[in-house]
């Protein structure tokens, strides 16, 4: 494979994969997509990703980059004089991105798919609360990151609008099966807005999901992997 | 916590997170006030600084808090960058301890709380676990003095502190990490041959101490 070939492993419903997909749009970097069956792993995925046989995993020449949000940073630091920087430059900002991105990852998604997993009412009312309390703490966060402009990142999209921007397919998908509005404009009117623009943006458009697809998607998997009785 | 110049770290002695940040401010010569907590009765400054997790360790430089210990680590990195760099200027090489600095915090911490925690079979896979965890980690270190090539980096930091549990690990789960992964242990005695890691870290029979209290507490036998 020559030197600077880009190829990417991922899977079109996860947003791990989705993010470093709609970072290499923004930066308009070429690269072949190849989706992964993770029920029926590839030599391929086992090969570039043996530690945790998991996507997305970024193949740049001979190099094997995994984990999302290290894939990011690798996207930033190579390419940092193609288009606007993904992390802010300055330390205390790129560790309050990194704070709010990990926040998004450990305790924003486990919370919506963990409604999505619950076999109770009363476990899938606690992971709905726990969904909109970091919501109501990611509105703080973009408050104080975009300091009044349209992204986390400021005039254009950055590592946390990715981060959180990926996972929005998700999120209304939970809605819909919940029937309870998570990106609520009463509670939440600064993400409601910037989920709206974000949308519109060619990344998201190119790499989202239907929220159609989603759904199916996770309806299947409540019946056949997490073993949920669904009313409907 | 206003505006006040200067370098504070919230911790609790025997963090190994707490000892990343420690580590990295020894390496880059920085003077700061440490304040140890009480993770029982959390301080008003603990609940302000790190309003969302209530966690130790937090870094406040200069009025302004930096929360998660390997956060703190690279903050450190960037902000006295004259001194000891802890990170690769590759991006590739960057990527690659980032990576490992991840395993090690997905992995390390959790599998050796279930060595001391539990017993009979599920402290058997956790042991299981745990050998794997560590020569996936040698194989990764090979022949270098450090994670980070002949400089002590990311990785190193972030692991050194767990080194002064391995007596507990052993001793709970009953095996030798020096048997299972011998280029590790000489890699954790080299890496007490640095000032930054020897004032750091609490001898292993302390730590052993410690997670006695621990089992006490949870009502481990």
């Amino acid at each position: 494979m020559a030197e600077d070939e880009l190829k990417l492993l991922g899977m079109w419903a996860s947003p791990f994969a989705i993010r470093v997909r709609m970072m290499l749009e923004e930066k308009g970097l070429s690269y072949e997509y190849i989706e992964q069956d993770l029920l029926n792993k590839s030599e391929l995925l086992l090969k570039h990703n043996p530690i945790h046989k998991k996507v997305p995993v970024l193949i740049h020449g001979n190099r094997d980059i995994c984990e999302s949000l290290v894939i990011l940073q690798y996207i930033d630091e190579k390419w940092s004089k193609t288009g606007p920087p993904i992390l802010p430059i300055d330390p205390y900002d790129r560790a309050i991105a990194r704070f709010w991105a990990m926040y998004i990852d450990d305790k924003l998604l486990p919370s919506f798919i963990g409604f999505m997993k619950a076999t109770t009412e009363e476990a899938k009312a606690e992971k709905i609360a726990d969904t909109r309390t970091a919501l109501e703490l990611l509105e703080g966060a973009f408050k104080k990151c975009s300091a009044g402009k349209d992204f986390f990142g400021g005039d254009s999209i950055g590592y946390l609008d990715v981060t959180l921007g990926s996972q929005l397919g998700w999120i209304e998908t939970a809605e819909r099966i919940s029937g309870a509005k998570l990106l609520d404009e009463a509670k939440v009117p600064l993400l409601v807005d910037w989920a709206k623009r974000f949308l519109t943006l060619n990344c998201a458009k190119k790499t989202l999901p239907t929220v159609e697809q989603l759904e199916k998607y996770a309806r299947e998997l409540q019946v056949t992997r997490w073993k949920v009785a669904t009313a409907n | 916590m206003a505006s006040e110049k200067g370098v504070m770290l919230l911790d609790f002695w025997v963090s190994p997170f707490g000892q990343r940040a420690r580590i990295a401010l020894a390496e880059k010569g920085v003077q700061y006030e440490y304040k140890e907590e009480n993770l029982t009765e959390k301080s008003e400054l603990l609940l302000k600084a790190n309003p969302v997790h209530k966690k130790i360790p937090v870094l406040i430089h200069d009025g302004k808090p930096v929360c998660e210990s390997l956060i703190i680590v690279e903050y450190i990195n960037e902000v006295w960058s004259d001194k000891a760099p802890l990170m690769p200027s590759d991006p590739y090489q960057k990527a690659q301890a980032r990576f490992w600095a991840d395993f090690v915090d997905k992995k390390v911490y959790d599998c050796g709380s279930r060595l001391w925690k539990l017993k009979g079979e599920e402290q058997q896979a956790a042991k299981k676990e745990m050998i794997e965890i560590l020569q996936l980690l040698e194989a990764q270190l090979g022949d270098k003095k450090y994670f980070g090539g002949d400089s002590f980096g990311f990785v190193d930091v972030a692991f050194v502190p767990f080194t002064s549990w391995f007596y507990s690990y052993e001793t709970c789960a009953n095996f030798s990490v020096e048997g299972v992964a011998p280029k590790i242990a000489q890699w954790a005695k080299r890496c007490m041959e640095r000032e930054s890691v020897a004032k750091t870290l609490y001898d292993p029979k302390k730590v052993y101490e410690f997670v006695c209290f621990l089992k006490k507490k949870f009502g481990v036998e």
